[in-house]
């Protein structure tokens, strides 16, 4: 199967994905972020999507986590990570193990 | 604990004692698959966030980049810039098998043109081209990270749903068993002690005639 990929960013500089042949989608404040979500995942196998835009549709991401495709992945936008990602990591991290494994290392 | 509702009846209790013996068989092996489970989320989650972390820097960098780039230029002239990529990569997206939970697999090949920027020098600023370049590098990675990150999520959630099995197993079905078979085998005990009681009395009463 050929996987196609797809961005979901704020604002415009996630047009730069366009460039390495990753097709780009760009939503503001009002934007309906869930059934642009519903849409792409028919079609694309990969979406990244900044997190946070991710943050405020958890829930419409979490549908997708039980299935092997799409793939949807929180990147930071330009303004850096607010640790979305990081979070889901610990989260999951928890539920299958029951403890968080980094929490010495970080200290 | 709770008995199960059954007659106690000797067919009853062989049909327990096989549900039993399966029951506990069932039980080792969904705790062996759930702590190998667990230990292969334990390599694959430090990769995971390693991974991440050096992402997370790379890719707000990109996106900075650009944005200074952006800053420079109108918007049509970057839509126009941008919309052929120079760089595309050809994605195979496959499953792969790990302990019975189908995590995908993802190849890539890449499909570089001869141009290494999708624009003519003259039209963008070099911001642009370094900023591009940037989003060329982090993607390679970012492509591992999405199989990673899914694998991880997808075991997370087998591991709690096989957890959870091997705890009713443990805690509810098999001592539930246990109960019903011993509270068979003593009924029935105590019907055949009535019984030669009873025929004890019947003995004694023919013999006293």
């Amino acid at each position: 199967m050929k996987g196609k990929m797809a961005i979901i960013g704020d604002g415009d500089s996630v047009l730069i994905f366009k460039a390495v042949g990753v097709n780009a989608f760009s939503v503001n404040e009002n934007s309906d972020v869930k059934s642009l979500i519903k849409d792409l995942s028919k079609e694309y196998q990969i979406i990244f999507i900044t997190d946070n835009i991710a943050q405020k549709n958890k829930e419409i991401i979490n549908e997708y986590l039980a299935s092997t495709y799409p793939i949807i992945i929180p990147v930071p936008s330009k303004e850096g990570s607010n640790g979305f990602g990081m979070e889901e990591l610990k989260y999951s991290m928890e539920k299958a193990l029951g403890i968080d494994i980094f929490q010495n290392e970080e200290n | 604990m709770a008995r199960l509702n059954v007659n106690p009846t000797r067919m009853e209790l062989n049909k327990l004692k096989s549900r039993l013996k399966t029951a506990i068989r069932g039980h080792k092996l969904l705790k062996d698959k759930t702590d190998e489970m667990i230990r292969r989320f334990s390599e694959i989650i430090r990769e995971n966030k390693t991974l991440r972390e050096s992402i997370e820097l790379d890719i707000s960098k990109a996106l900075y980049q650009f944005s200074i780039a952006r800053s420079l230029m109108s918007k049509s002239q970057i839509e126009l810039a941008f919309s052929m990529p120079s760089v595309s990569f050809d994605i195979d997206c496959d499953t792969k098998n790990v302990m019975s939970i189908a995590v995908p697999k993802l190849t890539l090949s890449e499909n570089k043109s001869n141009k290494s920027l999708p624009y003519s020098m003259a039209e963008v600023t070099s911001e642009a081209d370094y900023s591009v370049k940037l989003v060329e590098k982090v993607l390679l990675n970012l492509i591992k990270l999405a199989e990673i990150e899914k694998t991880t999520s997808m075991l997370a959630d087998e591991i709690e749903k096989s957890k959870r099995r091997v705890n009713a197993l443990e805690n509810i079905l098999i001592p539930d068993l246990n109960e019903t078979i011993k509270y068979i085998s003593m009924k029935l005990e105590e019907n055949e002690r009535g019984s030669r009681t009873r025929l004890m009395k019947v003995k004694s009463m023919i013999a006293g005639r």
